[in-house]
């Protein structure tokens, strides 16, 4: 709150405002894996799948502004020069065939030109071709439980950390208290269900964004290529807390993550002997998020 | 003799109820499609309020002033189902249909008048229906797409989402029921030589709207009834315990949530038709192109409606299919805008506020129909999908464009409704206003999406301050443009300034402009006799 009030303050002020917005736009390109302010653009992207993403988001997007720009300028030459004063006497013509066929066929053209990297992209981000171990992600009102079935089928729960407990250097809204923890560079296969209503887990810099469906077992996988924390929040309307249930994942080395596996594997086991708990404990912590 | 001239006269001009007969009971097309575009008004004013409320919670980060989050919810809903059901859809559809269907094919009055009144008051008490779910038991904070669980008896005990289910019922059997009136009118009572390729554009949108009502809203009301024995008499169709399927909802849903953007949007092409015509003084470029443009963006909105689920765990090659089906809607629609533009080249224009705003639509909506490509594909729809870079989108295409088509044909039929001109220095103000607050609102919206700010959340993570202070400035400048709506209204109603039959020249040649300004309470007692209506 604090920190967001300084940011606020820190913008009102005019021109400065302006500076820091281009400066953070382009400081995005760093290695940032979270929302940055005045962000115009996607956040760096993380895994393969994104970068793809990125890549084929460019492509339209450039294609897009120049047929805005275009339109406009058609526009602006009717109002320049088709105007009462500048042309009085209108014309007939309400057909030509040709200009209707090419109308037609260019957007065609267009369309068939996006589909092909659409349809690579789509394949491609689908599913893991060659999972090294598997992420399990259940989805709870309002907070997100994982689990490790590769590495002892430890589970933990991942709660946000209410705006009154951030310290310094946390980011209100997006940290929790146990972060998701991958190795880096390992295709990570994620299995995500709710136990209650419909969430999704996303990481906007991972491009990964599914839902969890009770009932289902959905699939998607993650090969994220640089060590960081990443963050996202949930990304379908869950109830009252659906802006308070963020995912925040840690990707560190592989060495890293053993030693990381080996103190879970501790501190997480008696959760999983008394699962009547995890909800005793978790009620409390919801409780403080409002 | 002159007692049988009399007598006549007497049957046509003085049998008009009066008081609150007239309203309640009436069977006039006219006077219910007036209702309808006040009751638009009404439903703008409590829609406005609601979106207004989101933007000053979401001015700054941290709480404003919403501490409880399932009255952001319900906000959220509510601001969604007003301004669909209850301001775009009776103003656009029901009123502006009303009063120019009958008066553009040469016909007296609807087909079924009676079945007119029934529509309009089905809808008025699903609006009251929609106020009281709002205010009972916590309201519904479903989001105007009512997925289940979150729907369901136990995540939303009491009675707020069932009121909520029967106001949709209520508002969809009005649909149903002006549907089949729009069409049969279209149908059958057309004047003499005015064939389906000689109907003026607009009765065009509104047959394609009221066929794609008539097909959505029963598979609307089937999955309401589900939901609501799903809530109620313990069956299980939503819900996975019970061997039910939560996306089978969602499948519903879109099956009609789809088709219904374009009922939205379609009524809007027709104005913008009109208008553009209209004051380019010329007839519309390629009118076949423009009419069965409009009929294939109804046929192929069937049949795509599972790119709103790209993020539900579909099967790749589903996937695959939704996205190219749905890159298919940019070809007729981009008929339809290099049309429009074709039509306005060549024209000589006169830039009245209808056509302001007519510019302004065609803008927008290719500003907001470009990203719809971006959101077809599934691939990159994932960086997309629930973020704000969709509620740009849609904010784009469906509240911009369509609120533009209804003030440009409020403007352009104002003086033929209430025979009063409005003021047009005033006019071209408020549409400047609302230009600019629109874009303000709406545009940094898109650079929020893309970084990852997710929809529907009462509070943001502060690197996402900046675009949404910017965003909720544009929502005051949009408000003021509002106002200055109702301050044009008012001046019009109130001025001195008498609308001729036709105030807008040669290029308004569509029958309703041959009636004198008021339209009387009963026009083309006489059918008309149309030879060249219009060009084809």
């Amino acid at each position: 709150m604090q920190n967001s009030r300084r940011i606020i303050l820190r913008y009102k002020s005019g021109v400065a405002f302006l500076i820091t917005a281009f400066a953070a736009f382009m400081a995005s390109g760093a290695n940032a894996a979270e929302p940055k302010p005045w962000q115009m653009n996607f956040q760096p992207a993380a895994t393969p799948v994104m970068e793809k993403i990125t890549e084929f988001h460019n492509l339209l997007l450039t294609v897009e502004v120049g047929i805005v720009i275009f339109v406009l300028a058609l526009m602006l030459i009717i109002i320049f020069k088709f105007n009462a004063k500048s042309n009085p006497e209108p014309s007939k013509t309400t057909h030509n065939t040709p200009l209707e066929v090419i109308w037609t066929v260019i957007p065609i053209v267009i369309l068939i030109i996006f589909s092909v990297p659409s349809m690579k992209l789509l394949f491609f981000m689908d599913k893991a071709q060659n999972p090294e171990m598997t992420l399990k992600i259940v989805g709870h009102q309002w907070y997100w439980s994982y689990q490790y079935p590769d590495h002892g089928g430890f589970e933990f729960d991942s709660n946000m950390i209410p705006d009154e407990e951030i310290k310094p250097g946390q980011r209100r809204l997006l940290d929790v208290d146990n972060q998701v923890v991958l190795p880096v560079n390992t295709e990570v296969r994620l299995l995500m269900t709710s136990e209650d209503v419909i969430h999704n887990w996303a990481i906007p810099a991972f491009g990964v964004k599914l839902d969890t469906v009770p009932g289902r077992t959905n699939e998607t996988w993650v090969k994220v290529t640089k060590p960081g924390t990443y963050y996202g929040q949930c990304s379908e309307l869950c109830g009252v807390n659906h802006g308070f249930m963020p995912v925040a994942v840690k990707v560190v080395s592989k060495d890293e993550f053993k030693q990381w596996v080996a103190k879970a594997k501790k501190e997480f086991a008696k959760v999983k002997a008394a699962p009547v708990k995890v909800v005793e404990m978790n009620t409390p912590v919801q409780a403080k998020v409002r | 003799m002159s007692d049988t001239a009399h007598a006549d006269a007497h049957d046509r001009h003085d049998h008009r109820p009066t008081g609150w007969r007239r309203w309640v009971y009436s069977t006039n097309h006219k006077d219910i499609g007036t209702m309808y575009i006040v009751m638009a008004m009404i439903g703008a004013i409590v829609g406005t309020a609601t979106s207004v409320a989101i933007r000053l919670e979401l001015h700054e980060p941290g709480i404003q002033f919403i501490s409880d989050f399932q009255f952001y919810n319900v906000l959220v809903t509510a601001h969604g189902f007003i301004m669909v059901f209850f301001v775009v859809m009776p103003a656009l559809i029901a009123g502006f249909g009303n009063w120019f269907i009958p008066l553009m094919i040469g016909a007296p009055d609807m087909a079924f008048p009676r079945m007119n009144n029934i529509s309009f008051w089905l809808l008025a008490a699903a609006l009251v229906m929609l106020v009281i779910a709002g205010l009972i038991d916590g309201g519904p904070g479903t989001g105007w797409t009512v997925y289940p669980p979150l729907s369901n008896a136990d995540y939303h005990p009491g009675m707020a989402v069932d009121f909520g289910i029967l106001s949709l019922h209520l508002a969809g059997a009005s649909s149903i029921l002006g549907a089949i009136n729009f069409i049969t009118t279209i149908v059958n009572m057309r004047a003499p030589g005015m064939t389906f390729h000689r109907m003026p554009l607009f009765v065009w949108a509104e047959f394609v709207t009221a066929v794609l009502l008539l097909l959505a809203i029963p598979v609307l009301a089937g999955a309401l009834t589900m939901l609501l024995t799903d809530r109620n008499f313990g069956t299980t169709f939503f819900s996975p315990a019970g061997g039910g399927d939560p996306l089978l909802w969602q499948h519903l849903f879109w099956f009609f949530g789809h088709p219904e953007v374009y009922i939205i949007i379609i009524p809007a092409f027709g104005v913008i038709s009109q208008i553009v015509s209209t004051f380019a003084k010329k007839p519309v470029f390629g009118y076949l192109g423009m009419a069965y443009a409009m009929a294939a963006i109804g046929v192929v909105g069937f049949v795509v409606w599972a790119h709103h689920m790209y993020t539900v765990g579909f099967n790749v090659e589903t996937r695959a299919y939704f996205t190219l089906a749905t890159m298919v809607i940019a070809v007729p629609t981009g008929v339809k805008v290099f049309s429009w533009l074709a039509t306005m080249w060549g024209g000589s224009i006169k830039f009245d506020t209808p056509m302001l705003y007519a510019m302004g639509f065609i803008f927008l909506f290719v500003v907001g129909g470009v990203t719809g490509v971006t959101l077809a594909n599934a691939g990159s729809d994932i960086a997309f999908h629930d973020t704000y870079f969709v509620v740009a989108h849609f904010h784009y295409v469906l509240s911009v464009a369509a609120i533009f088509a209804m003030y440009g044909g409020f403007y352009y039929w104002i003086g033929k409704m209430s025979g009063k001109q409005y003021p047009e220095g005033l006019g071209r103000l408020q549409f400047w206003v609302s230009f600019v607050g629109v874009n303000i609102l709406f545009f940094p919206q898109h650079f929020a999406g893309m970084a990852g700010m997710p929809r529907r959340i009462p509070d943001f993570p502060d690197a996402y301050a900046g675009w949404n202070m910017i965003s909720s400035w544009g929502a005051y400048i949009t408000v003021v443009g509002a106002i200055l709506f109702f301050v044009v209204l008012w001046k019009t109603l109130k001025s001195e300034n008498a609308a001729e039959a036709n105030p807008w020249g040669v290029g308004a040649d569509t029958l309703e402009w041959t009636v004198e300004s008021p339209a009387p309470f009963h026009t083309h007692e006489q059918t008309p006799s149309i030879s060249t209506q219009p060009a084809e």
